[in-house]
């Protein structure tokens, strides 16, 4: 206990300073959790902790990151995609693969060798990649759409190629290079023997010594790897014939894209009678983690069955409830992944083969940028994207770490490679936010153009917020979207809406008052926060939220009475509409058109009254004190009777022309036509 | 028989001393359609199809209204701006209400000498109604002298109102019965000037 306290201690703080420093520094944070985790690194050695099973917890993260991922991308976006996920993403993997193998033959190694070399090299960093694009807010831009659907492939391809590699197993030639490695290479010998036993299992998770009983290892490789992310640790379907795994792969994803569409609703409804925050937690990380252990039963991917059931959510009115339970989660576990990376790299081995290391870190990123650059300028992405693209997937990801462990144990790979490759990914990983960096500081000054037309198009985005579904909600929302606006409307009223589902309003079930949920709304990039809900302590409280965090946002906010008003003003908002005023308005102009009073002098009543009562409504604000209930504040009673008494004056008629009504229209009199002609008269007189 | 649409505009009508007995006797001429503006639109809300259709539906086009800063009031502006489209009432295939009668009824505070070159309105009363008159022309639209009152504010101490209002219920029958002669009224038609053609 008091150990993992510690570990969690160290791992926390490390972040807490790290990151902001990086961002502020606009190295943006995965760098900035990179470089803790480097600092962390010895520390962690020292204290003997098993960095490689935290990293494969860790990868977890990259499983939800996956689950909000689809979450904001709804199915026919998806089916959209097809083109580029299968054609971008397969020809990224099938080329740069191709390229990393002729390479190592050329380097003299055996064909299965390159093979396995060319496999592991051509994925790149979801994490990375994802977290970054999203921070930087380019995920909705061509290219970072393209670098997300090259991901999503590569993400997929794992299955095969983990199902693949085995046949690849060559023992007696990887044991023969291990031999040759230990008698030849003194350099390496004597950086693996510095760091010992306790190093390799740092780096490699337990599973170095690969050499003996390969059958047995071979069969559960994934194991220690798997239970964060690939490798399937109960793997249900292995001794299946061929068809019957199909059949239960099929299934499984048709359960989940079943279970999303039918299920969420009721166990949300179910869950909301207890009334507790957390059990929303709960029941969202019970979701991801059922999903990933499915998955995991099937042997398929947990990123892939989250990513699914995050699509077939995509479109539920928990949508963005979910994104922001699942959403903290998702960004400790990759932080603690990007740090994980950090602290695995073995620095002695670095500088020991210096050169031979950052050469092939270079060269596997030259090769992958090609590649990248190439395939976009087939698939017609332009400009400044085709850079982002180019840029963004240029190195190599977590995904080789798993494969690189899965070779070693399957007898593909022998160690020595294995350790060198592993310390190439990590530093390509290590290098990708300079790269990003590079793309905003050099690349995107000289597309200034693209730039703007792209910002527009997120501005568009998230136009209005709309709290609450009420009446007052409903009425607002439908004229917004009648004009063309994107709203995105906030409701916790489950019952609601279920009553509003069939007739196809769209509604996401949330709280408007938690932050973490105006968040996932999009509050960040809205023009205009519609606050409609009926509570009006909550109003008020989401009006201060809002106005403190976000002051360029405008706020309109109902008021339930005037009293109401002066507390929203106190709070900041200056857009300010009493819930039942116009209409009472409207209605008292009904009754006097029912009484005969012309429809025009009705309106006018109506106008001259409005004028009337914010006159009033201003001239008590000076007087109201939220601390003190109105009727026992003096000066405040005393206001009130002075107004009465001035209106009242007024339907005497002793202040006639005080009124709008009075003075609108109101001919002149017979005198001022006479004082007109007179003067005209004098005028003339005095010209002759 | 010509269908007479009479569109009474005055957002003042609870100070009116003319207009309001105007619209009073007219309101009991039979066969005429009447449209108080001000009550159909108090918030300005013109429903053009509704207008154009009434357009359609008739021959003699009134407007009676109080000279106001030597305009309409202001909904009949809006009520030409929205009503009047182009393709309807001008403009290319715009000849929905050609050969069609536009006139006024007007009344105006100053008195007639003053609606003169030398007066102190500097210019003819239908010099201040050229706008209407051309926006007549413009939609193929034939402009009827106004029927007007000057002096308006004067007129009920002087025993005007109602040798002017009697004058616009006989106008309205004649527009109503074909019996108006537009060719000879003079440029300002008052009540005692009528252009009534004699009765066959
Ligand atoms: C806003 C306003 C503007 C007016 N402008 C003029 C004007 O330009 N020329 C004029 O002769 N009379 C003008 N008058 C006087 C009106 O024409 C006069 O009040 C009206 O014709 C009287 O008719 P009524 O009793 O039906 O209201 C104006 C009156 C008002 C209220």
């Amino acid at each position: 206990m008091g150990s993992f306290l510690l570990l969690a201690f160290l791992l926390l703080i490390a972040g807490v300073i790290a990151v902001p420093l990086a961002s502020k520094l606009g190295l943006g944070s995965v760098l900035g959790y990179l470089i803790a985790g480097i600092v962390l690194g010895p520390v962690l050695l020292a204290l003997n902790v098993d960095v490689i099973s935290l990293q494969h917890f860790a990868e977890f993260g990259v499983v939800m990151m996956l689950f909000l991922v689809g979450l904001e991308l709804e199915p026919q976006r998806l089916w959209e995609m097809r083109a580029k996920l299968l054609g971008l993403g397969g020809l990224q993997v099938g080329v740069t693969a191709g390229i990393a193998a002729g390479v190592s033959l050329v380097f003299g190694l055996p064909w299965t060798f390159a093979v396995a070399i060319g496999l592991i090299l051509a994925l790149s960093s979801t994490a990375i990649v994802l977290q970054t694009l999203n921070e930087k807010n380019l995920m909705k831009t061509d290219g970072g759409q393209s670098s997300f659907s090259v991901l999503l492939f590569q993400d997929i391809a794992v299955i095969p190629m983990l199902a693949l590699i085995p046949l690849l197993a060559m023992p007696d030639l990887v044991e023969e290079w291990d031999m040759a490695a230990l008698s030849h290479d003194t350099e390496i010998v004597e950086t693996l023997d510095s760091h010992g036993d306790d190093h390799a299992d740092t780096t490699h998770g337990g599973e170095t010594h690969a050499s003996d009983d390969h059958g047995a290892d071979a069969a559960h490789a994934g194991d220690d790897h798997g239970g964060g992310d690939h490798g399937p640790d109960l793997n249900l379907v292995d001794d299946l014939p061929g068809w019957a795994q199909a059949l239960v792969t099929f299934a499984a994803i048709g359960a989940v894209i079943a279970g999303g569409s039918y299920l969420t609703r009721p166990l949300f409804r179910f869950i909301e009678l207890a009334h507790l925050r957390e059990l929303f937690v709960a029941a969202a990380l019970m979701m991801v983690i059922g999903i990933a252990l499915l998955m995991t039963l099937v042997g398929l991917s947990p990123a892939l069955g989250t990513f699914l059931a995050g699509v077939v959510l995509a479109n539920s009115e928990y949508r963005h409830e979910l994104e922001s339970d699942i959403d903290p989660f998702r960004g400790l576990l990759l932080g603690l992944f990007f740090m994980t990376v950090g602290a695995a790299i073995d620095f002695g081995l670095l500088f020991g083969n210096f050169f031979i290391i950052i050469g092939l870190t270079l060269g596997l990123m030259l090769v992958k940028a090609l590649v990248l650059y190439g395939l976009a300028i087939i698939f017609g992405i332009k400009g400044s994207d085709r850079w982002l693209f180019t840029l963004s997937l240029a190195q190599a990801g977590e995904f080789g770490f798993v494969l690189l462990s899965f070779v070693v144990a399957n007898q593909v790979l022998p160690q020595v490679i294995a350790d060198q490759l592993l310390l190439a990914v990590a530093i390509s990983m290590l290098l990708t936010p300079a790269l990003f960096i590079v793309y905003e500081r050099v690349i995107t000054p000289k597309f200034i153009e693209d730039q703007a037309r792209e910002a527009d198009e997120i501005d568009e985005e998230g136009t209005a917020i709309v709290a609450g579904f009420g009446k007052m909600g409903g009425i607002v929302n439908r004229m917004l979207r009648r004009a063309g606006y994107t709203t995105v409307v906030l409701d916790h009223n489950a019952g609601l809406l279920e009553r509003l589902r069939p007739f196809g309003v769209k509604v996401f079930y949330g709280d408007a008052t938690r932050p973490d949920l105006l968040h996932a709304a999009g509050i960040e990039e809205a023009k205009l926060l519609v606050i409609c809900i009926d509570e009006r302590e909550e109003i008020t409280e989401l009006v201060k939220y809002a106005t403190q965090h976000y002051p360029n946002l405008h706020i309109t906010a109902r008021a339930v009475d005037r009293h109401h008003v002066y507390e929203l003003y106190a709070a900041g908002c200056r857009d300010i509409i009493r819930d039942t005023f116009d209409s009472s308005v409207r209605m008292g102009r009904s009754a006097l058109e029912a009484l005969g009073v012309h429809p025009h002098e009705a309106e006018l009543q109506a106008r001259d009254f409005e004028d009337r009562d914010r006159y009033a409504l201003r001239e008590l604000a000076t007087t109201f004190d939220p601390d003190i209930p109105a009727h026992l504040n003096e000066p405040y009673v005393q206001r009130v009777k002075e107004l009465r008494e001035e209106e009242e004056a007024e339907i005497q008629g002793l202040n006639m022309h005080n009124t709008r009504l009075d003075r609108g229209w109101h001919p002149p009199g017979t005198r001022d036509v006479d004082s007109i002609v007179e003067e005209n008269e004098a005028a003339r007189d005095r010209k002759k | 028989m010509a269908r007479v649409l009479l569109y009474y505009a005055h957002p003042g009508h609870r100070h009116s001393h003319v207009n309001k007995e105007m619209f009073r006797a007219a309101q009991k001429v039979d066969g005429i359609t009447i449209v108080d503006m001000y009550a159909e639109y108090p918030r300005h809300d013109i429903r053009v199809e509704r207008e154009q259709e009434r357009l359609l539906d008739h021959d003699v086009i009134l407007f009676q209204h109080p000279l106001f800063w030597y305009s309409t009031p202001g909904l009949v502006k809006d009520w030409i701006d929205l009503t009047l489209q182009s393709g309807f009432a001008y403009g290319d295939n715009g000849d929905k209400l050609k050969g069609k009668i536009l006139m006024q009824a007007i009344t105006a505070a100053g008195p007639e000498d003053a609606y003169t070159t030398d007066g102190y309105q500097h210019f003819p009363l239908r010099t201040f109604l050229t706008p209407m008159e051309q926006t007549a022309n413009l939609c193929k639209m034939r402009y009827a002298s106004p029927y007007s009152l000057y002096s308006a504010l004067k007129a009920p101490g002087a025993g005007e109102v109602a040798p002017h209002v009697s004058g616009y219920v006989s106008l309205l029958e004649a527009l109503r019965d074909d019996r108006y002669d537009f060719d000879a009224a003079p440029d300002v038609v008052s009540y005692a000037t009528l252009p009534l053609k004699v009765e066959a």
